[in-house]
């Protein structure tokens, strides 16, 4: 067991599996500093690895599948910001709309497009390459673990320096940190909250759906009923632990990804298999905890003095 | 000295879709360089004069002229682009951004055109504070600043922005005397750059000290433009209200009844757990009022707050009419015949989409009289409503009218006359008249006092110094939780003395038996 978690496999395990929560956190964030809640996450990642699938089959590319997916995902992002924003629908009574349009609907989309209710695997997809780095590759244990990453890990990487210099170093992210803080404020000096707000969310959409393109073609290679299975929710408790910031939710990503990895590892023991799924899921609770633990624990700290 | 004239607006007549109207015909002439009160009660129209000055509604009738030609006004971004700044009564600003983010937002320099230059944003900030002599560190945070200074950011931002035409909503209302004068000498320079201030106040004397002319308005009618010269305070006044009215009250002596709420070593917490009241010890007689002035943020809420039995968070003792409260229920408390009128009207006075007759029995919906086992009585509700209405004069339509439909003065009235009727013997009265005009003012000030000569005990925390200095019989200042000073010659006590305890240059109990850090 040991040696199993320090081989390269297993860092290389947890940086798949946080792979499609990451996508999905720092498109939490980015929502979450504009004063949205996007808890259609978890719909948004099972409409994307459908059409992942969907479309990187039809285009026969994997990238025309991904921009296509990309855009989907805006467009999602863009319906509950009209709901909330426009119709002011409250965002979470949205975000459980999308969330259970996405469980139908992704089910009636297969049976329509390939037959199939539980898989898609009478669809040829394309999924995203992996990145072997030819020199890197030879030197031991950290070339095992960057080399022959999927270009989606990568990807979610760097969307994490990308959406960090967005928020924290261009007048649009100054402008959507202002628009989450105060409102009021912020349209007081002349910026459109609302047209702020739909950016934020169409930008959260994209995010996420790169993290549901990965679930069906990188995590594996086709697309499962209810495959997203509670990350997006996952996600929303990641960043909002990791303060919405996307280094502090990219943190708490790859604590989650190491969770979901020993659980992985402990399904080739005797342990039962749904003790084990519930690791996952069980590491959200203790964060959470945790979490607010400290947060109040650092207000009676600051009462003290 | 002819000056001339930079904006005109006339004729503006403004009629709200519920039918009030808040404008009528009126005029207003602003010219270069000088500061221009605009002055009236709550509900004078004032609010929406300005509103549609800043673009924020638009007039049905009457027109801007901005530099002798006409022109419409938008939208509050269309006012900036046309030089007219606002600084608004509530601040808007972002506590977690540093004063120079604050100032830029929404006209941030640019590097290679994706980047904010914050280099640049702090330069240029700079360069504006130093301009118009503002001390201020522009890379603090807002929130780690005072709020004298936050109001500086707030006319920076406008004048960032170009503004030439500056507008201010009451600025004084947070303001302690000394920051009060730092802003008067920071706004005469500002008048002597050739701005134009707009100055919205109900203080005649600051009108007095700062003001070049002042336009008086009443009921959404102009009453004139007057050199303030040469017109008197008590003139201003006839004008605003349509009566004389009198600010300084006549006063019986006290006539003590023996201690009805008594603090023992308070040691009081905020909602994040942070200290606000160290060790305090005081109490308060049946037929006195005790004023309690300070600046805001000194401890005045925590102590309101454990008194009315609204936070727990406290050590100490607090006793009413001889019997703690620590243990007892809210309810309980009130039963003892406390009343309460808080400090925010609108989040904690009142429930501003239930109608005037809900809002005014929210404490005594249990009482036998208005409700039987099942049902509320309407009628006695109705016919007491009734009576209530015309005793604190609460101008309506009816008692079934939303509340939040009232004037500031009026809601103040009802959450009054509520807290009122239950007769009381120990009133806590929290900022009773800020924000409210001078008439609703007045009366609130005369039921205290009808209250007090009754043999009630008055606690009365206030940021209004006229308030305090008439109607204490004692007075406290707080500061950092504690108090820095009680006289009980109120009469023989200045505001500069005052502002001295306020602000802990002076602090008669900093060496005696009380803890301070």
């Amino acid at each position: 067991m040991l040696k199993n978690i320090l081989s390269p496999d297993f860092v290389n395990a947890i940086l798949r599996a946080s792979t499609p929560i990451l996508f999905a956190t720092l498109a939490s964030g980015i929502a979450a500093k504009a004063g949205i809640t996007n808890m259609a996450l978890e719909g948004m990642l099972l409409f994307a690895s459908l059409f992942g699938v969907i479309f990187s089959s039809l285009t026969h590319s994997f990238l025309g599948g991904l921009l296509i997916t990309m855009a989907i995902g805006g467009l999602i992002g863009f319906v509950l910001a009209f709901f909330v924003l426009q119709l002011k629908t409250d965002e979470i009574l949205a975000a459980i709309a999308i969330n259970l349009i996405a469980t139908g609907g992704t089910v009636l989309l297969l049976l329509a497009v390939s037959g199939d209710r539980g898989a898609s695997t009478s669809i040829s997809s394309v999924s995203a390459p992996v990145i072997a780095l030819p020199f890197i590759e030879g030197i031991p244990f950290i070339g095992a673990v960057l080399s022959g990453q999927n270009l989606m890990t990568w990807l979610a990487l760097i969307a994490v320096v990308v959406c960090n210099v967005f928020l924290y170093k261009t007048p649009m992210g100054l402008k959507i940190r202002a628009v989450g803080e105060n409102k009021n404020a912020a349209e007081s000096v002349g910026i459109s909250s609302k047209r702020i707000q739909y950016i934020a969310l169409v930008l959260s959409g994209v995010l996420c759906s790169m993290g549901g393109y990965f679930l069906s073609g990188g995590y594996m290679n086709m697309f499962t009923k209810d495959m997203s299975a509670g990350k997006g929710f996952i996600a929303l408790a990641a960043s909002s632990m990791g303060a919405d910031t996307p280094i502090g939710g990219f943190l708490v990503t790859m604590l989650f990804g190491i969770a979901q990895a020993l659980g992985n590892l402990m399904q080739l023991t005797t342990i039962p298999t749904e003790l084990i799924q519930m690791i996952p899921y069980l590491t959200t609770l203790i964060g959470l905890a945790v979490y607010s633990y400290t947060v109040m624990k650092r207000r009676n700290r600051l009462g003290a003095h | 000295m002819a000056k001339e004239t930079v904006l005109e607006m006339q004729h503006i007549m403004k009629i709200y879709s519920n039918g009030v109207v808040a404008n009528e015909d009126v005029s207003l002439e602003l010219k270069k360089g000088e500061i221009h009160a605009l002055l009236g009660e709550n509900g004078a129209g004032k609010s929406t004069l300005m509103k549609v000055l800043f673009g924020i509604e638009s007039p049905d009738q009457g027109k801007i002229l901005l530099n002798g030609k006409e022109t419409t006004i938008r939208s509050p971004q269309d006012a900036i682009a046309k030089g007219i700044g606002m600084v608004h009564q509530h601040f808007m600003l972002l506590p977690s951004l540093t004063v120079a983010e604050n100032i830029i937002l929404g006209v941030e320099p640019r590097k290679s055109k994706l980047f904010i230059d914050m280099k640049q944003a702090i330069r240029s900030a700079k360069e504006i504070a130093d301009k118009y002599n503002f001390d201020i560190d522009v890379t603090a945070k807002v929130e780690e600043i005072p709020v004298g200074i936050k109001q500086k950011v707030e006319i920076l931002k406008a004048l960032y922005r170009g503004a030439d035409i500056l507008i201010l909503d009451e600025p004084t209302a947070v303001l302690t005397p000394q920051e009060t004068e730092e802003l008067f000498v920071q706004l005469e320079k500002l008048r002597d750059n050739g701005h134009t201030v707009i100055f919205i106040s109900h203080k005649l004397d600051e009108i007095k000290r700062i003001c070049d002319r002042a336009t008086i308005m009443r009921n959404g009618k102009s009453m004139g433009t007057y050199s303030v010269n040469e017109i008197s305070t008590n003139d201003m006044s006839k004008l605003m209200v349509g009566r004389e009215v009198v600010l300084s009250f006549e006063k019986q002596a006290p006539t003590l009844q023996g201690v009805m709420l008594e603090v023992k070593h308070l040691n009081a917490y905020n909602t994040q757990g942070v200290q606000k009241i160290r060790d305090l010890s005081f109490e308060v007689q049946g037929g006195e009022i005790l004023g309690i002035a300070g600046v805001e943020g000194n401890g005045q809420t925590e102590l309101v707050d454990a008194i009315t039995g609204l936070s727990r968070k406290y050590s100490g003792e607090i006793l009413l009419k001889g019997t703690d409260i620590r243990r007892e229920s809210i309810k309980a408390i009130r039963e003892q015949k406390l009343a309460h009128i808080p400090e925010d009207r609108m989040a904690s006075g009142c429930a501003a989409h239930l109608n005037i007759q809900e809002n005014m029995f929210a404490n005594q919906y249990t009482d036998a009289r208005y409700s039987g086992k099942f049902m509320l009585r309407s009628r006695a509700i109705q016919s007491r409503c009734d009576e209530l209405i015309r005793e604190y004069l609460v101008k309506c339509k009816s008692q079934k009218q939303e509340v939040g439909m009232l004037s500031g003065g009026n809601i103040q009235k009802v959450i009054v006359a509520r807290e009122f009727s239950t007769g009381p013997d120990v009133i806590i009265a929290n900022q009773p008249t800020r924000g409210i005009d001078v008439g609703a003012t007045e009366f609130i000030r005369r039921k205290l006092l009808e209250f007090r000569d009754a043999g009630c005990a008055v606690i009365l925390v206030s940021a209004d110094l006229n308030e305090i200095f008439s109607l204490s019989d004692r007075l406290a200042v707080m500061y950092k939780g504690n108090f820095s000073g009680i006289f009980t010659d109120v009469a023989h006590v200045t505001e500069e003395e005052l502002g001295q305890y306020m602000l802990g240059l002076k602090n008669d109990f900093a060496n005696g038996g009380v803890s301070h850090e």
